[in-house]
């Protein structure tokens, strides 16, 4: 086999393994999401759909798939159609240039697990994931519902508030390595076991970048798009069916992007840690990353989005800037 | 019972100039109060899921015990050693009701005992009052503890047949521990009553 061959057999098995695993996991995603809120809240959560309520995810999917799709009076049919395939699809287009796993052999030829290793990789990957809020905006306005207007509005004032800090917040890392790519990323915390990580480094610029990963992606302390104490369902209140599960497959999907970030950019990638090697290190990184989303969750209150926006421009801002003028005075020096 | 302890919680006024909001933010931010909160959910998890603070009860498969004073579906008892009905056909149940709902027939069997062929209770119009188990001199009708009571027909449950204790789970028969009888659970659920103030 020739290595253009390869190579388009290769990228292809690999976007569609990417777009079946992470399907899969966004529905076990929210079973573990209703296991571990309901255990913090001392219940059992799903008990009844096989053992332990483990295929609720099944039955939920077969649910999803049969309901009728309704599409609102006086709403405008082809963007309110759009806009879930929007926020799914950006999301797993954002998984194109995020590393899985450590490079292996098949057949002589070495596999990364990564579809396109751009130079620009984590910028591709913010990026993508920024232009998923289109979806709950166009879907927000197309659904002629003044909830759904509402929950656009706060996609728009989120947005505005969580990316300064996102690209601030990273780009202190972004200097001391000199690269965007993610995996000159990982392979610059190779050196020095746990000690290596970015994370001791860059402690200020981790927790930025958490507070800006949960704003990003529509998580509890900032989950403003569709709080349903507030505005109903948000962007989400005339959406049924499969349309609202696709917005739901892209959260969770993003939720696994963002987890995966955190674990290569700050916590040491998939480098191997003492005897445990790297695919797993990485593995147990990210579940950990979605077990603290799951946490922060059952414990903390939302907060209003004026709030969110004092949060992020009148503090973290600032102190983003600062934390990019100490790295850069240290670099210099 | 010992004076109880009470916290007091201090709620300071809120900051008023722009630097006490601040001072109010950094102090907040610095006590990492928000981890703290993430610290007692994770305690409530491990206690669920290791020492036994479930709330949930899972009902069709685990109930709750009813209290003995509980007044649901009526059950006819028999005698544990004789294994005969209790029931002596003296009709007191079917005179105090007052919602007329009890309907009895009695005869004389070949023994000159006193029998009741039918007993049926109308639970459509059965107040659940309590006063045929109250007045039974016997202690032959008294309230069970059967409150899941739907059904297609209203005739359900009420037959003599459907009340009576079958002969073959006589074994599992109750005594009725009496009105005023307290909850078998009873010495669980009790909580102290504060007192002090």
């Amino acid at each position: 086999m020739s290595d253009t061959t390869f190579f388009v057999i290769e990228t292809i098995v690999k976007s569609l393994i990417i777009v079946a695993v992470f399907s899969a996991l966004a529905g076990f995603g929210t079973y573990f999401e209703r296991k571990v809120m309901a255990f913090m809240q001392r219940r059992y959560g799903p008990m009844l759909v096989g053992p332990q309520g483990v295929l609720q995810v099944l039955a939920d999917g077969i649910k999803l798939f049969t309901k009728e799709d309704i599409v609102p009076a006086n709403s405008v049919p082809l963007i309110f159609k759009i806009a879930p395939v929007i926020t799914a699809s950006t999301a797993f287009i954002a998984m194109a240039a995020v590393p899985f796993f450590p490079s292996f052999e098949i057949m002589g030829h070495t596999v990364s697990p990564i579809v396109a290793d751009i130079n620009i990789g984590i910028l591709f990957v913010l990026g993508a994931m920024a232009v998923g809020l289109y979806g709950p905006l166009l879907g927000g306005m197309a659904s002629n519902n003044k909830w759904s207007i509402l929950g656009a509005a706060r996609t728009v004032v989120q947005f505005l508030s969580f990316e300064v800090i996102t690209g601030l917040s990273l780009l202190a890392p972004i200097m001391m390595i000199g690269s965007l790519s993610l995996i000159d990323i990982n392979n610059y915390q190779t050196e020095g076991g746990v000690a290596g990580w970015l994370i001791w480094t860059q402690p200020v610029a981790f927790f930025l970048f958490m507070i800006a990963a949960f704003a990003e992606t529509n998580r509890t302390p900032f989950d403003l798009l569709e709080h349903e104490a507030e505005v109903v369902a948000g962007f989400a209140t005339e959406y049924s069916g499969m349309r609202w599960g696709m917005f739901f497959i892209g959260e969770y999907a993003n939720l696994f992007t963002v987890a995966f970030l955190v674990s290569l950019v700050f916590l040491g990638g998939f480098n191997d840690l003492g005897f445990i090697p790297g695919a797993l290190a990485i593995l147990l990184k990210v579940a950990f990353f979605f077990f603290v989303f799951l946490w922060v969750r059952s414990t903390w209150p939302h907060i209003r989005p004026d709030q969110l926006m004092w949060l992020c421009w009148k503090v973290l801002m600032p102190i983003a800037i600062i934390n990019l003028l100490i790295t850069g005075i240290v670099i210099l020096a | 019972m010992a004076k109880q302890e009470y916290k007091h919680i201090e709620i300071a006024d809120y900051p008023k100039t722009g630097f006490a909001r601040f001072i109010q933010v950094m102090r907040r931010s610095l006590r990492v109060e928000l981890f703290k909160g993430m610290g007692i959910t994770f305690g409530v998890m491990i206690r669920t899921l290791f020492r036994g603070e479930m709330h949930t009860m899972q009902y069709p498969n685990e109930k709750l015990p009813v209290s003995a004073r509980y007044r649901a579906i009526h059950k006819l008892l028999r005698f544990m050693e004789s294994e005969s009905e209790r029931c002596i056909g003296c009709g007191l149940c079917e005179k105090i009701c007052i919602s007329k709902c009890i309907r009895m027939d009695t005869k004389l069997d070949e023994n000159s005992r006193k029998v009741v062929p039918e007993y049926t209770i109308n639970f459509g119009r059965c107040i659940f009052c309590g006063y045929c188990a109250e007045v039974c001199p016997e202690l032959a009708i008294v309230h069970g503890d059967r409150y899941e009571n739907v059904s297609e027909q209203r005739a359900h449950f009420s037959l003599k047949d459907d009340m009576l204790t079958p002969l073959d789970r006589l074994k599992e028969q109750k005594e009725f521990p009496g009105f005023g009888a307290v909850n078998p659970e009873a010495d669980k659920m009790i909580k102290k009553t504060p007192l002090a103030y």
